[in-house]
Parts: C-alpha cells; structure tokens; sequence
C-alpha cells in the first residue's frame, strides 16, 4: 500500500455503518486471500527446494557408447549422439541453480534488513560478512563448505557432512544472497523517504511498516537485478563439478576421459549454455522494460 | 590462537601462488581492457556491421560463463587449431579477458552514451577525426562514470582467476587445494579450515587493495574535471541522475 491521502475518501453519512461492515468484510477477504497466496508459493517453494535436495543429481551415469570417428578433427555424428547425456546433465545445473537461487533471495532479504538493521552490534558483522562473501571466489567457498566443514568436529554431522548437490546449492546460494541483498538495499533506498515518516505518522508498527509499506514499494524495482543474478548464478553453477556435482562440466570431463575426445564435449557444453542463458537474458530483459513501463 | 595461522613453508607455498593469481589477473585485465573500449565504441558506430559484430561478442562474452569458456579453451581449442602445448597462463588469462571484454564493453557503451550529445556535436563542428573525439573528448568525460563499475568488475575477474586452478595452473587455489590434498603426509598437519580461511582472506585483501586502486583513480579523474571547467564530474554525468530521480 502506497500511503496516499486521497485514496481515503469519507463514506456517505447515511449508510456509514453498513458500508463500514462491507468493506471490513471485504479486507478480511482480502488479506485471507493474500495470505493463502503467499503461504501456496512458499508450500511451493519448500517443496521444490526438498525434492530437489533430496533426489537432485543421483542416479545420473552419462552411459553413453557412442564413439567418434578418430580420423576426423570434429565428428559431427558423436556430437549429437552425446546431446541425451549433456541435457541430463544439464538438468542437474538447471536443479542447483533454480534451488541455490531460492536460498539466495530468501536470504538475501534478511542479510539486506540485518545491515540496515538500528543496533551497529547487528549492522556492522552483517556488512562485513556481506562484503567478504562478495570478494572471494566461489571455487574456495564451495571447497569449505565440502572439505572443510566435514573437519570442524564440534558441528553436529547433519550439518557438517553434506553431499555434493546440497553443498553446490548452499555455496550458491550464500554467494549469491550477498550480491542480492545489495539489490534489495538500492531497492529499500529507492522508496521515497516520505513513505517512511507517514509510517511514523501514522503510527504503524514496524513490522507492518516493513511488510506493507516500505518493501511492496522495493521489491518491484529489484525483480530485475535479481533476475540478473539468476543468469549469474546458472553460469556459475558448472563449477559444482569441482566437488563433485554431476552438472555439466562433470559430464564432459567424464566423457572425455572416456573417449578422449574433448573437443566435442567441451563445445556442447559451451553451446548447450550459450542456448540457455542468451534466451534467459533476453527475458530478463523484457521483464525489466516491462516493469519499468508500469511503473511510470 | 596459534592455531590461526599456517608455517612459514605453507605461507610460501601460498605466496608462489598468489603471484600466479596476480599474472593471471594482470594479462587478464590488460586484455579485458582493451577488448571492453575497443568494443564498447564499436557497440556504437555508424556501421551496421561493425555494430552487429560487437553485439554477437557481447551477447556471447556475457551469455557463456566464465568456467565453461575457459575449459573450452583449455581442452578444445587448441585440438582445434592444431596447436601442440599451449600456455596455460595464456590460455586462461586470454578465457578470462574475453569474458571481462563483454561485460566491460556494456560499461563503456553506457558511460559514453551518458556524455551530452553537444560534446560529440561540438567535437564534429571543430572537425577533429573520430579518432580525435572518442580519445580526447568523449572517453575522458565518460571516465568518472566506467570507473567505479569497472572496479567491481576487476574484482569478479580475480574471483574468476582462482577457476585456472582447475585447468592445472599453480595460482593461489591451486597451491591450497594441494596442501589439502597432501596434509596427511605431511609432518604438521594442518587444519583444513584454517587453510582454506587462510585463502579467502589473501583474496579478501586483493579484493580490497583493487577497490582502493580505483577510488584513488576515480578522486583523481574527478579532481582534473574540478580544476579545469570548475564543473564536477557530478554535473556532468546530470542527464542519467535525473532520469532516475
């Protein structure tokens, strides 16, 4: 809701009392349906998120017995035989960024609210955190959170143990929730200041303050740069394959190995990309055209 | 605490490493620079041609990552070309710099379109040569606006240059990874968090002295707009400000 005088008009002094329990029924509607809404998409989310943590990435094996022909520099027939394989391994890239990325804008959001948050105690290790995720590289993040962290013995060993998927998914998504919750700050300073001293005024609490007012009006200038982090995080997502994670690179280093024939392999893995992230930058794209027009 | 910190052989190993970084990161923004100007004007020319080729590097610089490019041309490229042992060093600050090319080509194009028009149009009316206008008039006022995100930029490639561990060259990674792998035959074993603790806080550092680098650049590029047109540089990149006001 945007904080707007005129939108309050006074009702007609006859039919005060029933417009009065009209409209108090309709907002409870309202808000009933709003919540419904919201509680669909995170039951979705949630289950999303354990499927995919659970059964993401297994039985995939790459068992293909195709062979290129050795006297030709690039085998065009044992190129397309291997597309069966890339796309499930792709798919696997496809899980890890899709859950990563729910991690990340959840996160993302409470990393952005603790480094705006009143206390310096709160607001001063968030920031720190925030800018020190942001300017390490992703590889050494993900090698902690599979090798070390199995080593640290004080951690109870359903946290410390985890498998290649959910490691990649929680690296991702740590990652990334530091690049979004920057997204989310530029968004919170977006929204007028005026918003925020009507909220005063009218002696909202805060939390109503944050979850009706300030963040309905941020998160709409926002969609964009997180949609770009999306895209970001798809073309990071090969690098599970460094902890094992059965993606993209994992299968052409497998076949490879196996048929010695790289040169196919590596450049439909770099096809096969560029076929995925062009067309979802491109949409990314138009949605922010999009948004930008509504919102003028 | 002294279990904080690693031996001074283990320090070593992890400084030989960081100077690979550093090449790595050095070849690669050199040539990340060249390609962002080069194709960022390009982005820009008269010629529909020139501007279409621009636009396939940038949509494939930017559409493929960072990793899949560099194994690609690590492993396919040179069975390709028919080349017997290339550098790796080459081979991965060259994967790298292409990558840089297409983001900072966006920045490039961004900031020079945000320079007024009646530069370009003055520019033309004193008859200097294209050549004349881009390097003297529009890329100096452009300046103030490609810097500080080319800073972030610099940073994501030193991120991106600890993925040249994987095609075998000995950068800081690298020399991590294999003090990992090879702790348990070592005489003082060392604790892998702490190692790879170790790690993230020399990149924490780099990342930090690159962002220092390039506020100095900026204050000094702002304080030569000051002295010489009494205009700041705030001023003059206006228009974009007042658009998003």
């Amino acid at each position: 809701m945007t904080i707007d005088q005129t939108d309050q008009e006074a009702p007609h002094p006859m039919h005060a009392e029933d417009v009065d329990v009209e409209a108090a029924a309709e907002l409870r509607a309202a808000r009933w349906r709003r919540r419904m809404v919201t509680l669909g998409w995170v039951a979705t989310a949630v289950v999303v998120l354990t499927v995919i943590w659970r059964f993401g990435g297994t039985d995939v094996s790459f068992d293909t017995d195709a062979t290129a022909d050795p006297d030709a520099k690039f085998d065009w027939g044992f190129f397309f035989a291997l597309i069966p394989d890339f796309l499930e391994a792709l798919w696997v890239t496809v899980q890890a960024t899709i859950a990563g990325f729910a991690v990340a804008i959840v996160l993302g959001l409470f990393l952005a609210l603790g480094r705006r948050s009143d206390h310096r105690a709160l607001r001063w290790p968030f920031s720190f955190f925030i800018e020190f995720v942001r300017s390490t590289p992703l590889l050494i993040q993900l090698y902690f959170l599979f090798y070390a962290l199995p080593t640290i013995s004080w951690l109870p060993e359903s946290v410390r143990v985890l498998d290649p998927l959910p490691a990649l998914i929680i690296g991702l998504g740590i990652h990334y929730a530091t690049y979004c919750s920057e997204a989310y700050r530029a968004g919170i300073d977006s929204v007028p200041k005026g918003q925020w001293e009507a909220s005063t005024a009218m002696n909202l609490p805060r939390r109503t303050t944050w979850g009706r007012v300030i963040l309905p009006q941020a998160i709409p200038n926002v969609l964009p740069a997180l949609g770009n982090y999306l895209v970001a995080g798809f073309k990071d997502a090969p690098l599970g394959s460094s902890i094992q994670v059965t993606g993209v690179l994992f299968f052409a280093k497998t076949i490879s190995s196996r048929t010695f024939r790289p040169v196919e392999t590596y450049t439909l893995v770099g096809i096969g990309f560029l076929a995925v992230s062009i067309p979802a930058a491109f949409l990314i794209r138009r949605l922010e055209r999009r948004i930008a027009y509504e919102r003028t | 605490m002294n279990d904080f910190f690693l031996n001074s052989t283990q320090y070593e190993r992890l400084w030989d490493g960081t100077l690979v970084t550093l090449q790595v990161l050095a070849l690669s923004f050199m040539l990340g620079i060249v390609l962002s100007v080069g194709f960022g004007v390009a982005r820009l020319s008269e010629r529909v041609a020139v501007r279409a080729a621009a636009l396939v590097y940038v949509e494939v610089a930017r559409g493929i990552s960072s990793i899949v490019l560099l194994f690609w041309m690590a492993f396919a490229l040179p069975i390709l070309l028919g080349f017997d042992q290339p550098s790796r060093l080459l081979m991965g600050s060259v994967a790298l710099g292409l990558n840089m090319g297409g983001y900072g080509a966006e920045i490039v194009r961004g900031a020079i379109q945000s320079v007024p028009k009646g530069q370009t149009e003055a520019s033309i009316a004193l008859n200097l040569t294209p050549t004349q206008r881009i390097r003297h008039i529009v890329l100096p006022q452009a300046m103030p606006v490609i810097l500080p995100p080319m800073g972030n930029l610099t940073i994501e490639i030193l991120k991106g240059t600890a993925l040249v561990s994987l095609i075998g060259l000995s950068d800081l990674t690298f020399e991590v990874s294999k003090l990992r792998v090879n702790r348990t035959i070592s005489d003082d074993p060392v604790s892998i968090p702490i190692l790879f603790l170790n790690a993230l806080i020399i990149y924490f550092v780099l990342a930090q002295i690159i962002a220092l680098l390039f506020r100095l650049a900026e204050r000094r590029v702002n304080a030569g707009f000051e002295q010489r047109s009494g205009r700041t540089a705030v001023e003059l990149s206006a228009p974009t400000a007042g658009v998003t006001g």
